[in-house]
């Protein structure tokens, strides 16, 4: 059991001792008269375990989140830039000393070294690599003595760390529980107090989706900064060419990534929309209340399908299709050769044309039910066909929350991921022929960061900058899309 | 003047607006139509080519094990047992061919590897295991039922043909007929795999071992975290802004992040937790922790619009009721606003379970995919902290291995997966019309 | 040009438009419109007037099919036109609306240019040979819904930007520019202010002059303001119908006093 696990339980203890302590307390006090108090007898005990763990557990996770990125940084100091290799980093020796920093723990707690020895520890003296190899900690190398230096601080550095974790977290958990104990009498507002930490929770809980949104953004801005500092950014955002190479001098330009990703959405809007809006139309203006109450949520169906599932249909099922319709010469169906492998532009965007058709239809539907009936009774009023009244008057007063559905739709095209990386192919380049396959930005990030990654090299940081692109491109969408659909609905609420 | 016409009398120009009526309801339904139509050939296409991943075929076989081979010291000692590795059991594959086809008298021209050959790369494996586990059978001869290899397999779904082998160097046609000699003989048929659905993950070579159920457990452990973290924090953050949070520009900012979150790519929230989970919390990679942990961030908003909707539905008149006999805004919340909400809760969580089940992207920046998972954890903390698959991510692995034979895996896997996302659906839907209450 | 078989219909006055036998109207298994009988003239603005859910907008509307847009709705009898039965299955509703426009309860104009809701019918109808054509119909028709002079300089503005009283004079100048034969009123001025009220009724008084005017009013001074035939309906029943100064003065019928004094309603 870690250090870290024994401090938990004690801290959870001591807050079940505060609640039974404090309840009791405030009960004796009112002479065992619960009516006496200003508060049922649970909101003293909770108001005590409140006091006693809430304040000591949040700072031992915060203190948890925040030393390792303390201690490194406090390391990186100590590593000379001549410690760093030829193609090496910064990043890769410090994982270096964190290992050899992990060894030597392993090695102590097996009972092979005792604490001093390991502070003591000489590269010139001991097989270090050897050592660690015999607790089962195998390294790439031998142990330079600056990194075993390092590595040393490391340690140090983070057990005393520890120690005035685990020092401050129970003096924060004592005080509680002494302060919560006296103040427990029977005329103190023991609901207020419980209530208002409640709702502290409950902020908390609320402001997590934000600090989601911060954490994306932030994740990715540090390693596309890294990435720029590594890589030109004219590159990335106005070069020509998209060809990684991992021994160095790669083109990362995002334009031929931008041009497979807008392409294959486009056709997968060219089908959605269509389909999706007239389906919309025909279920909310023409059909029964039987065929929409069958039809409508059979259509959904296809929305509910995981993208994987679409992935594999288009790779097993529709790309082979269009093989045998556009290609293998004569023994295919137009008997051309224009189409030479499963994975190409036109076969990603039909089938991920299929998944949004719900995505399209179930927004206008509900878009087009907003539109109210006496727009519809006046057309007919006039004398109006109901296709007549549908294009003439229903769709232009939808016309800015169909716009907001198909943005949104758009957006979804964007960032879909596994049915370009299965139905798409991997090759970056501007063609506009749709039977050629062609790559995105999502199949990018997923082949850069899948496999052996390296992050101190440009070819796997510009998976970050392509996430922010993406990001800030779906978002822009999605919130120009949902001010449109929100004017909309204002207009006529 | 022409108005004045007969009403009985559609004029030419009411003729051509009625067949523009006709024709604009024709493309609606088309539209359905071919809606429809895609449903149906998704459905079926999954159905016929995941359905034969159930069966597999298996060889029945009596070796017999003879010491010589497996126990040369003759004292059934298990250090020496397993001295003896899989090399040295394939010879008693051999063995019991030969003796299979002068006992049923098959006329074949095959060599005995040629024979075994028919057998799946794992039938060695077998034997030695049931081996280690019975010291006491050594000298016995035993029936066994073996997988045969996914040529194999592949012959008897219809895969695989005579024609189609041309090049193939793990099947031969003289092997076929073998097979065909075997089938007629009874000892090799198709029938109904468990293995497929309780199984773990098999290498490369042998598709025909491969099975759903470790990443099944994967998956179940990233549900049970999802489950654990999101409705909780859901429900709080959804009580919090539906019936505490003043309306300024903090609760808005909160709202907008929360519609928009909810529409971003889902490999961006893949992005974040290799960035945060693992590079900087360094918890270990393929973990279901990290996977339920990136999951949770995702279906979030999914339960906080689905719990909020449920709470604005229940009317003020019950926060009114409690309200005035002097419970506190709190207790009026948590006593009546809550438990009259909790369905509508349970089944927007439902949904949002389903959701993150069958949610791909963000497991491959995990590394949840790329490696075998062949060890079911025997732990909930290795369940937790231990590489993992998923079942999505199970089905794309299979689908980039080269074999069409995992093809069948992953189109069956599809249907192992579906029939999670339906049945969870179901439950929410049948939730909803037995709770669902009109105000 | 009357058609002949207009005079051949013709009962006991030349100047009938709608005939009305037998009318019975079903909402499901309600029973909503009970066998009105009725003649409305021509060149006359006929007031339908009763209590709240008596059945008389529901009749109105039979007349120029709305109704059939409810799926529930059930209409039995005949309704004739010019000695048309309109609900012959070889009338189309939609030529039937051309010839009898109709004004709604809410103003609702189409979120669409003041031009646009006024050239919308005869755009439809192809009453228009040309752009110029269709200026002078849109013209004529503001002109004659008196509303003109207050929005010739913003044609291209939206027409919901409009006040309560011009929006639904609009919507009156969107139906007569259809031309039709006879108008119908649903309570036009019920979401009205009393002046703009005013001006609606001087305007459909002008209109007797060239349409069948019915008119669904929920007050009786309106209605004796502006009809000179009034129909009184109960619960679905036509009670009483006539002059409207006679309904007024001397009803027949004590449920039609007992409305205009104000016992029932």
């Amino acid at each position: 059991m870690g250090t870290t696990t024994i401090v938990i339980l004690v801290i959870l203890a001591l807050t079940v001792l505060a609640y039974s302590v404090a309840r009791n307390r405030a009960l004796a006090g009112a002479g065992g008269d619960r009516r006496k108090l200003h508060s049922l007898p649970t909101y003293y005990g909770t108001n005590a375990a409140m006091f006693t763990g809430v304040p000591a557990l949040g700072v031992l996770v915060i203190w948890l989140l925040a030393q390792p990125m303390m201690i490194e940084s406090a390391v990186v100091k100590l590593i000379p830039d001549s410690v760093i290799a030829e193609g090496s980093s910064v990043g890769l020796v410090m994982s270096d000393v964190r290992r050899v920093a992990n060894g030597l723990d392993i090695v102590i707690r097996s009972g092979g070294m005792t604490r001093e020895a390991a502070l003591a520890l000489d590269t010139t003296t001991t097989d270090v690599r050897a050592a660690l190899a015999a607790v089962g900690v195998a390294l790439g190398s031998d142990v330079k003595p600056k990194v075993l230096s390092a590595a040393q601080a490391h340690r140090q550095q983070s057990s005393s760390g520890r120690v005035w974790m685990i020092g401050i977290t129970l003096a924060l958990a004592l005080i509680g529980f002494a302060i919560s104990v006296a103040i427990s009498k029977p005329d103190f507002r023991a609901r207020n107090t419980v209530e208002r930490g409640i709702l502290a929770l409950l902020i908390l809980a609320a402001s997590l989706a934000v600090l989601t949104t911060v954490g994306i953004v932030f994740s990715m801005l540090f390693e596309s900064i890294n990435f720029f500092r590594l890589h030109p950014w004219t590159d990335f955002f106005f070069g020509p060419k998209w060809a990684p190479n991992f021994r160095g001098n790669s083109d990362l330009s995002i334009l031929p990534l931008l041009w497979g990703t807008l392409y294959i959405s486009a056709i997968a809007l060219a089908v959605a929309v269509p389909i999706g809006l007239f389906a919309a139309i025909y279920l909310s203006e023409y059909a029964g209340a039987k065929v929409r109450s069958a039809a409508k949520p059979l259509i959904e169906i296809l929305a509910g399908i995981p993208t994987i599932v679409y992935g594999l249909f288009a790779l097993l099922t529709v790309g082979p299709m269009l093989v045998n319709i556009f290609g293998r010469g004569e023994d295919g169906l137009l008997g051309v050769e224009w189409m030479s492998g499963a994975t190409a532009v036109l076969t990603a965007g039909l089938v991920m044309g299929i998944m949004l058709i719900p995505f399209v239809s179930s927004l206008s539907d509900d878009i087009i039910n907003a539109v109210p009936q006496s727009l519809r009774d006046g057309s007919y009023g006039l004398g109006a066909t109901q296709s007549e009244t549908i294009r003439q008057v229903v769709l232009p007063a939808a016309l800015p929350g169909i716009v907001g559905a198909i943005l949104l739709a758009a957006s979804r095209a964007i960032g879909e991921t596994m049915i370009v990386v299965l139905g798409a192919g991997a090759i970056a380049k501007f063609s506009g022929n749709p039977l050629e396959a062609m790559t995105t930005i999502t199949t990018r990030i997923v082949s850069q960061l899948t496999g052996d990654t390296d992050f101190a090299s440009p070819e796997t940081l510009v998976a970050f900058a392509l996430g922010l692109t993406l990001f800030v491109l779906t978002l822009g969408l999605n919130i120009i899309a949902l001010v449109i659909v929100r004017k909309y609905r204002e207009q006529y609420d | 003047m022409s108005r004045k016409s007969s009403l009985l009398v559609q004029d030419r120009r009411t003729k051509k607006r009625n067949a523009a009526e006709t024709l604009f309801k024709g493309y609606g339904m088309i539209a359905i139509a071919i809606g429809l139509l895609m449903l149906c050939i998704l459905v079926f296409n999954i159905v016929s080519r995941g359905a034969g991943a159930f069966q597999q075929t298996f060889v029945t076989l009596e070796v017999t094990l003879l010491e010589s081979k497996l126990d040369k010291n003759g004292n059934r000692d298990l250090a020496d047992l397993k001295k003896v590795s899989t090399f040295g059991y394939a010879p008693l594959l051999k063995t019991a061919f030969e003796q299979k086809v002068t006992k049923a008298g098959l006329d074949t021209t095959l060599k005995t590897k040629a024979m075994a050959g028919i057998l799946s790369k794992s039938a060695p494996a077998d034997l030695r295991n049931f081996v280690l586990a019975n010291p006491d059978q050594i000298e016995e001869t035993v029936e066994f039922e073996f997988l045969a290899s996914s040529r194999v397999d592949g012959y008897l779904k219809g895969r695989v043909s005579r024609d189609s082998i041309g090049n193939d160097k793990n099947i031969s046609v003289e092997q076929l007929d073998f097979v065909d000699q075997l089938i007629t003989e009874g000892s090799l048929e198709k029938r109904f795999n468990l293995t497929f659905v309780t199984g773990s993950d098999a290498s490369d070579q042998r598709p025909e071992a491969a099975g759903m159920g470790t990443s099944m457990i994967g998956s179940l452990f990233m549900m049970l975290v999802v489950l654990a973290l999101a409705l909780p924090i859901g429900v709080a953050a959804s009580i919090y802004l539906e019936e505490f949070a003043p309306k300024n520009w903090i609760t808005d900012i909160i709202e907008v992040n929360i519609s928009n979150l909810a529409a971003v790519p889902s490999i961006v929230f893949g992005i974040l937790g290799l960035a945060v989970f693992i590079n900087y919390m360094h918890l270990p990679n393929s973990a279901p922790l990290v996977g339920g942990l990136v999951l949770t961030l995702m279906t979030l908003p999914t339960i906080i619009i689905s719990t909020r909707a449920s709470l604005k539905s229940v009317p003020p008149s019950i926060r009114d009721a409690a309200l005035g006999v002097g419970a506190s805004k709190m207790q009026s919340v948590f006593h009546h606003v809550l438990p009259l909400a909790a369905p509508g809760i349970l089944t927007g969580t439902i949904i949002g379970l389903a959701q993150a089940l069958g949610e791909t992207a963000p497991l491959l920046l995990i590394g949840m995919v790329g490696f075998i998972a062949s060890n079911p954890p025997d732990s909930i903390a290795a369940g937790l902290m231990s590489p993992n698959s998923a079942m999505p991510a199970q089905i794309y692995e299979w689908a980039k291995r080269a074999d069409p034979a995992f093809y069948e895996r992953a189109w069956g896997g599809i249907i192992i997966l579906l029939v999670f996302l339906v049945t969870m659906n179901t439950i929410a839907v049948l939730l909803r019309r037995r709770f669902e209450r009109r105000w | 040009m009357k058609d002949l078989n207009t005079q051949e219909n013709v009962v006991d006055t030349e100047n009938v438009k709608i005939v009305a036998r037998n009318v019975q109207v079903y909402y499901g298994d309600n029973h909503a419109i009970k066998d009105v009988n009725v003649e409305i003239e021509a060149n006359t603005v006929t007031a339908f007037i009763g209590p709240s859910g008596c059945g008389k907008s529901t009749f109105l509307r039979c007349i120029n099919r709305m109704n059939d847009t409810i799926d529930i709705c059930r209409v039995e009898g005949d309704i004739l036109i010019d000695g048309e039965d309109i609900y012959d299955r070889r009338v189309d509703p939609v030529q039937l609306r051309a010839k009898v426009g109709m004004v709604f309860q809410k103003p609702n104009p189409f979120p669409k240019s003041i031009f646009d809701n006024v050239a919308y019918g005869p755009r439809i109808h192809g009453l228009a040979q040309n752009k110029a054509d269709l200026n002078i119909i849109v013209e004529s028709a503001l002109r004659r819904a008196a509303i003109w002079e207050e929005v010739k300089d913003r044609l291209d503005a939206p027409g919901t930007g409009l006040s309560g009283g011009q929006q639904q004079r609009l919507c009156i100048a969107r139906a007569i520019a259809t031309e039709p034969e006879v108008l119908l009123m649903d309570e036009p001025c019920s979401a009205l202010d009393p002046i703009a009220t005013a001006q609606v009724e001087e305007l459909i008084d002008e209109l007797r002059e060239n349409y069948a005017v019915v008119i669904v009013t929920h007050s009786m001074q309106q209605a004796a303001r502006v009809s000179q035939k009034t129909a009184f309906f109960h619960l679905g029943n036509l009670v009483e119908y006539g002059e409207t100064a006679a309904i007024f003065t001397n009803p027949t019928d004590p449920r039609t006093e007992s409305y205009i004094t104000g016992r029932i309603g």
